[in-house]
């Protein structure tokens, strides 16, 4: 569990105070899982109990100054050696929203996918900001470069991961409207179907065009193929 | 999706580039496609703007327009104070030179020219004196830290120099409007990254940008992302202060 293990690796250079972790910590992933002292306290009393670190006499507040044991450092490098698991992903909330607005009446799915692009977007804007200021930080040679590259490893996290969402979205509008494509108006069956499919199938713009789904005719969806002078 | 957001002015200045209801219609009767429809669209200096949306939704359309490259079929197109609908061609070819700037794809960097040699041209083009127009190309370089590029051919730098080269020319002189069309199609990531990085400083002194993406790692580095579907804006964000993304802490650092 990350956050036990992350204090683990906070203290394998050296003693540590708990409050000295929960900064450490902060300062580490840019404050993005936030911690209160609470919990420092409360994974440190477990890892207390299973003998992973124990507590190297107080300050004068009476705060306990905490040290890694040899099992503490047995447990980190286990740690570190094993991949996260992946086989029962966590649960999304984004995609559980999306398959069930795909059977819910009155539910316009390409503006809930348009709402979610939105954010997710605003999002990647924001932490390609901090990015942009990250790296100059590193670059301008800041006090803490430690801090700083963990810092940016987080954030370039976010960023991929926001990617992936933006990009997955965009893949679920195109296969709606591609879908809704090929059970067409009225689904031509007979001789013109295969016509039909074919249409759509040789210009990637049939299936993007948005329009009104399943009200639009698809014949002239085919002629979008003009280009401005850009194109070379 | 019928609504168009309409476009705040976000800032006191007068925007660089302003489309204006601004509508393309290819072709006629039945054939006839509505490229966009109603496009309204500000930048203003300093913003990066990222115009997103799938294939045909009228991207490049839009782009071709704000150009002056192709004409709209309504609507106005307003650079720097001047219709450049309303522009003969002289006046237009002369616009073009002196107010906007394009980036492309494939660089478009003449073969024969040197990088310094490739961002005076225009300049010498509009009437700027050759030795005048070296001294400021040879600036714009080293203003992006590319001074080292200046006597290079095309085929002598790698592609995301010759982008970067590409970047220079379009806003050399008083340029300050750069119209860029997949700017990083040709480029691997990393290297796509610092060229979008490079933009966005150019724009952060004070040059605007359209920035046309599929991309939306590429689009995360604009002020404003506006989304197009089937030629028309459905939506865009905004910018806001990252702080209140993450807690304040981290966004002091």
């Amino acid at each position: 569990m990350s956050i036990r293990h992350g204090l683990l690796a906070l203290l394998e250079p050296g003693p540590r105070y708990g409050s000295q972790l929960r900064s450490a910590f902060e300062s580490r992933t840019g404050a993005t899982w936030p911690l209160n002292v609470g919990q420092v306290y409360t994974t440190l009393n477990r890892l207390e109990r299973d003998g992973m670190v124990v507590q190297e006499g107080a300050d004068e507040a009476g705060h306990a100054l905490y040290v890694i044991t040899e099992q503490g450092r047995s447990e980190l490098r286990a740690w570190f050696a094993t991949p996260v698991d992946r086989a029962n992903p966590p649960r999304d909330e984004l995609a559980i929203k999306l398959a069930m607005a795909v059977g819910t009446p009155g539910v316009d799915i390409r503006a809930v996918i348009q709402s979610q692009r939105h954010h997710t977007v605003k999002a990647m804007q924001d932490y390609t900001r901090l990015k942009a200021q990250a790296l100059a930080a590193i670059e301008g040679g800041g006090s803490s470069e430690r801090d700083d590259i963990a810092w940016l490893l987080v954030l370039e996290q976010l960023i991929f991961q926001t990617e992936a969402e933006a990009r997955w979205l965009d893949h679920c509008e195109m296969r709606l409207i591609r879908l809704s494509a090929a059970a067409g108006p009225a689904a031509p069956a007979g001789p013109e179907a295969p016509r039909a499919a074919a249409d759509s199938g040789s210009t990637a713009t049939a299936r993007t065009r948005p329009g009104d789904g399943a009200a639009e005719p698809a014949v002239p969806t085919g002629r979008r193929g003009t280009r401005g002078p850009f194109r070379r | 999706m019928t609504t168009q957001p309409s476009l705040q002015p976000q800032k006191s200045q007068q925007p660089v580039l302003q489309l204006q209801q601004l509508t393309r219609i290819h072709g006629s009767g039945a054939t006839e496609v509505h490229a966009l429809r109603g496009v309204n669209l500000d930048v203003f200096p300093g913003e990066l703007v990222a115009v997103m949306g799938p294939s045909g939704s009228g991207k490049s359309t839009l782009l071709t327009i704000a150009g002056g490259l192709d004409a709209p079929t309504s609507g106005r197109v307003i650079v720097e104070r001047t219709d450049i609908t309303k522009a003969d061609r002289k006046a237009m070819a002369a616009l073009r030179r002196r107010s906007i700037g394009y980036v492309f794809q494939d660089y478009n960097l003449i073969p024969a020219l040197t990088a310094a040699e490739n961002i005076a041209l225009p300049r010498e083009l509009d009437g700027t004196s050759a030795r005048r127009a070296r001294s400021e190309a040879l600036a714009a370089l080293e203003e992006m830290s590319l001074g080292h590029l200046a006597d290079r051919f095309p085929d002598e730098m790698s592609g995301g120099q010759q982008q970067r080269v590409a970047i220079a020319r379009a806003l050399v002189g008083d340029r300050r409007l750069v119209l860029a069309d997949e700017p990083t199609g040709a480029l691997d990531s990393e290297t796509g990254e610092s060229v979008l990085a490079l933009l966005r400083s150019r724009c952060d002194a004070g040059a605007a940008g359209i920035l046309v993406t599929h991309e939306p790692r590429f689009a995360a580095w604009a002020d404003r992302v506006v989304f197009l579907r089937d030629g028309a804006v459905v939506d865009q964000t905004a910018r806001s202060e990252a702080d209140s993304l993450l807690s304040g802490q981290a966004a002091e650092r």
